[in-house]
């Protein structure tokens, strides 16, 4: 951490980054939103094997009905902080590295707008990380309420002690919301206020949009849920009746709070992610984004209805029924915007001249898990059919083929793509694929059992269950034990191509965007000149300089 | 278009619809026993959702997959597709049909959700009003103590408490749901109704089987460590054999209940190596009949 002092001159009080040759600059206080990009990517990505392994535990006790690889209390910790780590130290975090390291890139700017706030809300992560971890070692071990953290059982504390794993998970929580409103602050700001001349918003990237759009959500719902973290922790520690019921508190309240975000959090998770395939489509199908204004507005009327979705998680709660109907039909409504933006995936690569790279893969891959999630999902806004399966595995499917199949394969999609700009090298393209059919078939594999599970009655959250459920449980061990092995040739091939891969040029896919335009990896503070935007994005076919002074060598390069 | 092309639309679209069709009949199968009123309900609509669900599914990825297989680019080709940037006239059509299909998904989950409240289902005890609930045969509702780790059923006509709900067919089931600690939650899969159990909070519930049998009751809402053994049954039986059960038990001195919960955390827990602090489960519960673990259900 104390590397970064040896390249800033003593007198000199402005930050700067390291020099983009010493790799020590990733262990440092950076300010340089690469250096960040990358530090929040691979810290969260050290966290996904950490949580995927605690998955592969968890596999493992279901195997079997009975509950006996581990005891229940250890099986109950693994789940909570199974779900804690996905959420906060893997998919929060890898999608705020995407957004630092892209977002400036694509819109011509040299840096966020806060840089060192940016490295303050990075270096947050570690240390919530670390606290959730050690909540591992400490006597009466982690957190065993669930991600959720529903009162009163997040209440009952049977250690006794003040330092127990719940006020620790609670602790780490909020410094995440912290940490998360610093990154969405930044973004926000990155995005209103640094954009390159000439880039008015509709010829900004899908990617910003989406980006701009999941940030606004933290800046909103955030508040809500890091305030019921600290109610519930006053709860917990020093006595106060926020939520317990034997001291006339109220646990639904807790509920309300907690969903009021992480409904909405859904969509900070997934809009990126329809941002990346937003990217990816048009490059590897060699059309424009079909219907570009129609799908960057889609992001921001997801944002407005997202806000006001929240209760059909609560749908078993004792909600009365007008508010069941309700949010019912708001949800539902969401999936206008978003079917908008499938249609419009689909008629992007219809009739183009795709190119099957392992970007484009995993793009159509996690697309078409999307679209399965998708169509679970107005099942499950259904308030009559949400009762049946509301907290049983087809849940747990449905938002699985959300998160580790959109969301992952999203990710693993934007790495594919963006890897060379960020390394300056190409990842082994016959890895990639071997990488692609490994995670697709596991990811079939556990999560579609979980669905017939779900309907036959099997509830989530169990480590024990009966026997007639053993059938759907083995397949999905053995999916989830693949899902796990499917990292190996992904591990593999970043390490090996970033110390030796094929040397990649500016533009290796031939893709349109300003990140492209320069180096790769990109010089400090990316551009030489601020670049003039003249087009709109995703001029492909048509031959149109991107930017005014870019004329010629785009009109040589696509001769 | 030409009429050969709007033909072969029309063939795919229609084999779309009959395999789409196919699936929502299949979709009764992946469900539990139809053994309440309600659970007929759930699975038309269920049906109905898979159906539609079923026609977008293969009716994109049929797209999708047609263009993996026939629109790739040759190995040497470096060329772009056509600058095709939208068309106003499809993005209308598919921003409308996604409403229509919502309106019509939204209309039939309404109705179908009225028709069980008809039926008089789920009317939770919410915002804390009284709710006067009495069955036809002028009996109280059942009291359905949950707690942390064990199912207990009070009749309070007959004053007698049971592990295992019994219940008479084809009469509507009046419940009152109650905790005595955390979360908890009611839910018999083959009756497709679930309810959470507030404490603080008396919560009356309503179903009607319709089917004799042994069904699973689960704990739905996560309660602690002992949370999956939180389960026990639900026997449906016909009017005749629910007032001898009635009778039958309520002769039957109280003793303790078979607990799975209490007998676990009394033997060695450590067994299996690693183990964590837990609640201490509340004792087995003293009931008049006691259900059996090893008793099948569907």
């Amino acid at each position: 951490m104390s590397n970064a002092s040896l390249e800033v001159a003593p007198q000199n009080l402005q930050p700067q980054p390291g020099a983009p040759d010493n790799w020590r600059r990733f262990f440092s206080f950076s300010t340089d939103h690469k250096v960040i990009g990358i530090q929040y990517i691979v810290t969260a990505f050290i966290f996904f094997l950490f949580g995927g392994l605690l998955a592969m535990v968890m596999r493992g006790e279901l195997i079997t009905p009975d509950a006996d690889l581990v005891d229940r209390t250890v099986y109950n910790g693994l789940f909570t902080m199974h779900g804690t780590i996905m959420l906060f130290m893997w998919t929060f975090p890898m999608l705020n590295g995407l957004a630092n390291y892209l977002v400036p890139l694509m819109i011509g700017a040299r840096d966020m707008a806060f840089p060192r706030l940016n490295a303050a809300a990075f270096w947050l992560v570690p240390v919530f990380g670390v606290i959730l971890t050690l909540s591992f070692f400490i006597p009466g071990g982690p957190s065993q309420s669930g991600w959720w953290a529903y009162p009163p059982v997040s209440l009952q504390n049977p250690t006794g002690n003040l330092i127990n794993g719940q006020s620790l998970w609670l602790l780490a929580v909020a410094l995440s919301g912290v940490s998360s409103i610093m990154g969405a602050v930044n973004i926000v700001t990155t995005i209103f206020r640094m954009r390159a001349p000439g880039m008015g918003w509709f010829k900004m990237p899908a990617f910003c949009w989406t980006v701009l759009s999941a940030q606004l959500i933290q800046l909103v719902g955030l508040p809500a849920l890091t305030a019921g973290a600290v109610m519930l922790l006053l709860d917990l520690t020093v006595g106060t009746s926020f939520f317990e019921p034997s001291r006339g508190g109220d646990p639904i309240l807790y509920q309300h709070f907690f969903w009021f975000y992480s409904h909405p959090a859904v969509y900070v998770i997934i809009l990126p992610i329809f941002g990346i395939f937003s990217e990816i489509f048009p490059v590897y199908a060699r059309k424009p984004l079909f219907g570009y204004r129609v799908v960057a507005v889609s992001s921001l009327i997801i944002t407005g209805l997202s806000l006001i979705v929240w209760v059909h998680h609560m749908f078993a709660s004792g909600t009365p029924g007008w508010m069941r109907m309700l949010f019912m039909i708001t949800t539902m409504a969401i999936s206008v915007p978003t079917g908008i933006k499938v249609f419009a995936w689909v008629a992007t690569v219809w009739g183009g001249k795709l190119r099957l790279t392992s970007a484009m893969l995993f793009g159509l891959g996690g697309l078409s898990t999307f679209l399965f999630a998708g169509i679970t999902g107005i099942m499950l806004a259904s308030a009559p059919f949400d009762i049946h399966v509301n907290n049983t595995y087809f849940v747990v499917g449905h938002f699985h083929y959300v998160i580790n199949g959109a969301v992952v394969l999203g990710f693993y999609a934007a790495i594919y793509h963006w890897f060379p700009k960020m390394t300056g090298r190409m990842l082994y393209e016959g890895l990639g694929k071997l990488h692609f059919f490994l995670t697709f078939v596991g990811i079939n594999l556990i999560f579609l059992p979980m669905h017939p599970l779900g309907l036959l009655g099997m509830p989530r959250r169990v480590a024990s269950y009966d026997p007639e459920f053993a059938f759907w449980n083995v397949i999905a061990s053995l999916g989830g034990f693949l899902l796990g092995v499917s990292t190996l040739p992904f591990i593999l091939n970043v390490l090996s191509s970033w110390t030796q891969g094929e040397k990649a040029g500016d533009n290796p896919w031939r893709a349109i965007g300003l990140e492209w335009l320069v180096s790769s990896p990109p010089p400090h503070e990316n551009f030489d000149e601020i670049p003039v935007v003249v087009s709109p994005p995703y001029g492909y076919g048509s031959d149109e300089p991107l930017i005014e002074n870019n004329a010629k060598e785009l009109a040589s390069e696509y001769s | 278009m030409q009429r050969r092309t709007i033909a072969g639309l029309a063939a795919l679209a229609l084999a779309d619809l009959g395999l789409s069709l196919w699936m929502g009949q299949q979709a009764y199968r992946w469900m539990p026993p139809q053994a309440s009123a309600e659970s007929v309900l759930v699975d038309n609509l269920f049906s109905f959702m898979t159906t539609l669900g079923s026609f977008i599914f293969f009716g994109v990825m049929g797209t999708l997959l047609y263009a993996i297989a026939f629109q790739q680019a040759a190995k040497y080709d470096a060329s772009d597709g056509p600058p095709i940037e939208g068309n106003v006239k499809l993005e209308v059509v598919w921003t409308a049909i996604p409403i229509l299909l919502v309106i019509w998904i939204g209309t039939v989950s309404y109705q179908t959700y009225d028709h069980m409240s008809i039926l008089g289902t789920i009317t939770p005890k919410a915002m804390g009003t009284a709710v006067e609930s009495s069955t036809a045969s002028g009996s109280s509702p059942i009291n359905v103590y949950a707690r942390q780790w064990a199912w207990e059923f009070h009749y309070p006509d007959q004053n007698i408490r049971s592990t295992e709900l019994h219940l008479p067919v084809n009469q509507r089931a009046q419940l009152l749901l109650l905790s005595e600690d955390v979360l908890h939650g009611f839910f018999v899969p083959a009756f497709r109704v679930k309810q959470d159990v507030v404490p603080g909070r008396e919560i009356a519930f309503e179903f009607t089987p319709i089917r004799e049998g042994r069904y699973r009751l689960r704990d739905s809402e996560y309660s602690g460590t002992y949370f999956a053994a939180n389960q026990t049954n639900v026997v449906v039986e016909s009017a005749d054999d629910y007032q001898q059960w009635l009778s039958a038990v309520a002769a039957i001195p109280a003793t303790p209940a078979q607990n799975v919960a209490y007998d676990e955390f009394n033997s060695d827990r450590n067994s299996t190596g690693l183990a964590w602090e837990t609640v201490k489960p509340a004792p087995a519960p003293m009931v008049n009949y006691a259900s059996s673990e090893d008793d099948s259900h569907e």
